[in-house]
């Protein structure tokens, strides 16, 4: 009986460890890309920062607690080219499939960092108006509409614009009406991108840059 | 049967198309009233603009219209007694009731009191509008004297506010889709489905969720409108989706695809309607003898309305 136990227990080690084995694997390879690269991309922290916070000054994005899909599926296309940008076209070129992967998903399990945003713009404002009500003379719904209230973020294609910074949001917006950004489903965002003014890419922009982040129990 | 179903279907969509082109209204199953028709062919579609929000007045009328508005966008939050599923009012008429060709508040109002062969009397708005609760909300109706329905009977009289009276406006209801080419078929609207609307309604139709409240209507099953509802019928689902959906993106499907998909939604499962008396059968021949519903015809071998599910059985996501 006790016999039979203990090599019940030693069996039941052995497939704990099997199980774990290639997640050990994943968290140091995961690691070693975001902190060191892979020899011929850098390090994501270079820039996106130790907690994937992505230093606002610097417009790099906040990659900790998005979607691992939605992270992927960018890498993919900025390797494809249907993602236009100088920095980060050659870093995906560098990362195998199983690399972007790993790292997507690495980012993924991160959680969002608290971050100070900068003071609350009027709630009125024009940048207000566009994310909660939208431009519907012009088919624009509210921001909120797909990206969620205050802009989390739903599921693997609308990702979360709160808190990201506002100088990357604006960008965005502007890589859409010009094309350089072509990535998106249905060409939603291609399309309500072209009847936002500068004004207006900018005020949306620090709109959802100002935006709390969900405390990480209301997160899905 | 499912051929007979389609040829039925094909013929009587030809006829619909040939009647009239009135506008849909989302939830009834008729034309409005011959005197208000004539008043609009006179009156050549008479163009309306619902006053901006910013110009809701302070003070405890402006409240109620604020309130109305609320009730109307987050209408489980403000309403919760009177709704039993994840919808919203909002979901089905786009910018908080004002959007043109989305069955806009503003183009309701004025055509109340009207006779409605749903229910064979006259109507009064607020009847009307518990009419809604009960079947796109699967709900129950609030008292006329609610609060819920004061706030909406409010927001909609504001919005509404210089609009002729008993006159068909330009963009009130659904624009009415023409009779498609082929009849509506199922497997080219469930790929339809998949290449236009899974996106935010989710592969299985169910819509998507934040910290537990919907982001994206879920279109059949538990938390959708029920067997009662108008966007059941396959004339209004398609004329919605043809002018609203993708959303952002209105008009950009055929009128073929929006036909098919529309099919593709409504032969799917939801709650049943609230006037089931315990025969199928029976419960169609009363409120739902025309090939626009699905309601106890058999599409996949499946008898639509047999096994309804109940509300509150959504998985959770």
């Amino acid at each position: 009986m006790g016999m039979r136990r203990r090599r019940l227990t030693h069996v039941l080690g052995c497939l704990v460890l099997a199980a774990a084995w290639p997640l050990l694997g994943y968290a140091a390879s995961a690691q070693a890309l975001v902190s060191k690269g892979n020899g011929h991309a850098p390090a994501c922290q270079s820039c996106h920062g130790a907690a994937g916070g992505g230093p606002a000054v610097a417009g790099f994005p906040r990659l900790a607690g998005l979607d691992a899909a939605y992270l992927g599926k960018q890498l993919a296309d900025y390797a494809a080219g249907t993602r236009a940008n100088a920095v980060m076209q050659p870093i995906a070129k560098a990362l195998s499939a199983d690399e972007r992967a790993v790292v997507a998903a690495y980012y993924s399990r991160l959680p969002a960092p608290t971050i100070d945003p900068p003071a609350r713009p009027a709630a009125a404002g024009p940048g207000a108006t566009l994310a909660t009500r939208g431009r519907w003379s012009r088919q624009v719904p509210a921001c909120e509409q797909c990206h969620g209230p205050g802009g989390v973020g739903v599921g693997a294609h609308f990702p979360p614009l709160a808190g990201q910074p506002a100088a990357y949001i604006a960008a965005q917006l502007k890589a859409w009406q010009q094309g350089s950004r072509r990535n998106d489903p249905l060409q939603l965002m291609a399309h309500l991108s072209r009847a936002l003014s500068a004004q207006d890419i900018d005020a949306v922009a620090q709109w959802f840059a100002a935006q709390p982040l969900p405390a990480p129990s209301a997160q899905p | 049967m499912t051929l007979r179903l389609a040829a039925l279907l094909l013929a009587t969509l030809a006829l619909t198309a040939c009647a009239d082109r009135t506008p849909l209204d989302a939830h009834a199953a008729e034309a409005p009233p011959a005197a208000a028709r004539a008043a609009s062919q006179a009156a050549a579609a008479a163009a309306f603009s619902p006053p901006p929000e910013s110009a809701i007045p302070d003070g405890p009328y402006g409240d109620m219209v604020r309130l109305g508005r609320e009730i109307f966008v987050h209408t489980r939050r403000n309403a919760q007694p009177y709704v039993g599923n994840g919808l919203a009012c909002v979901n089905c008429h786009l910018d908080a009731g004002r959007l043109a060709d989305s069955a806009p508040l503003w183009g309701a109002y004025g055509m109340y009191p009207q006779y409605r062969k749903k229910n064979r009397h006259v109507n009064s708005y607020g009847e009307r509008l518990q009419g809604c609760f009960m079947y796109s909300m699967n709900g129950k109706a609030p008292p006329l004297d609610d609060k819920v329905i004061v706030a909406l009977e409010t927001y909609s009289y504001w919005m509404a506010q210089g609009a002729p009276l008993g006159v068909q406006l330009q963009g009130a209801s659904y624009p009415r889709v023409p009779a498609p080419a082929r009849a509506p078929d199922y497997a080219r609207g469930q790929a339809v489905f998949g290449r236009d609307c899974a996106l935010c309604h989710g592969a299985d139709g169910q819509g998507q969720k934040v910290a537990g409240d919907y982001v994206f209507p879920p279109l059949w099953g538990p938390d959708s409108f029920n067997w009662g509802a108008g966007m059941h019928e396959l004339d209004k689902a398609t004329a919605f989706i043809k002018a609203n959906m993708p959303l952002s993106r209105g008009g950009m499907l055929s009128d073929q695809d929006a036909w098919d998909v529309a099919m593709f939604m409504d032969a799917h499962e939801r709650p049943q309607d609230p006037r089931y008396q315990g025969d199928l059968a029976a419960t169609r021949k009363a409120f739902h003898d025309t090939p626009m519903s699905l309601y106890g015809q058999r599409v996949n071998g499946h008898l639509l309305g047999a096994q309804p599910p109940r509300p509150g059985t959504a998985n959770p996501m």
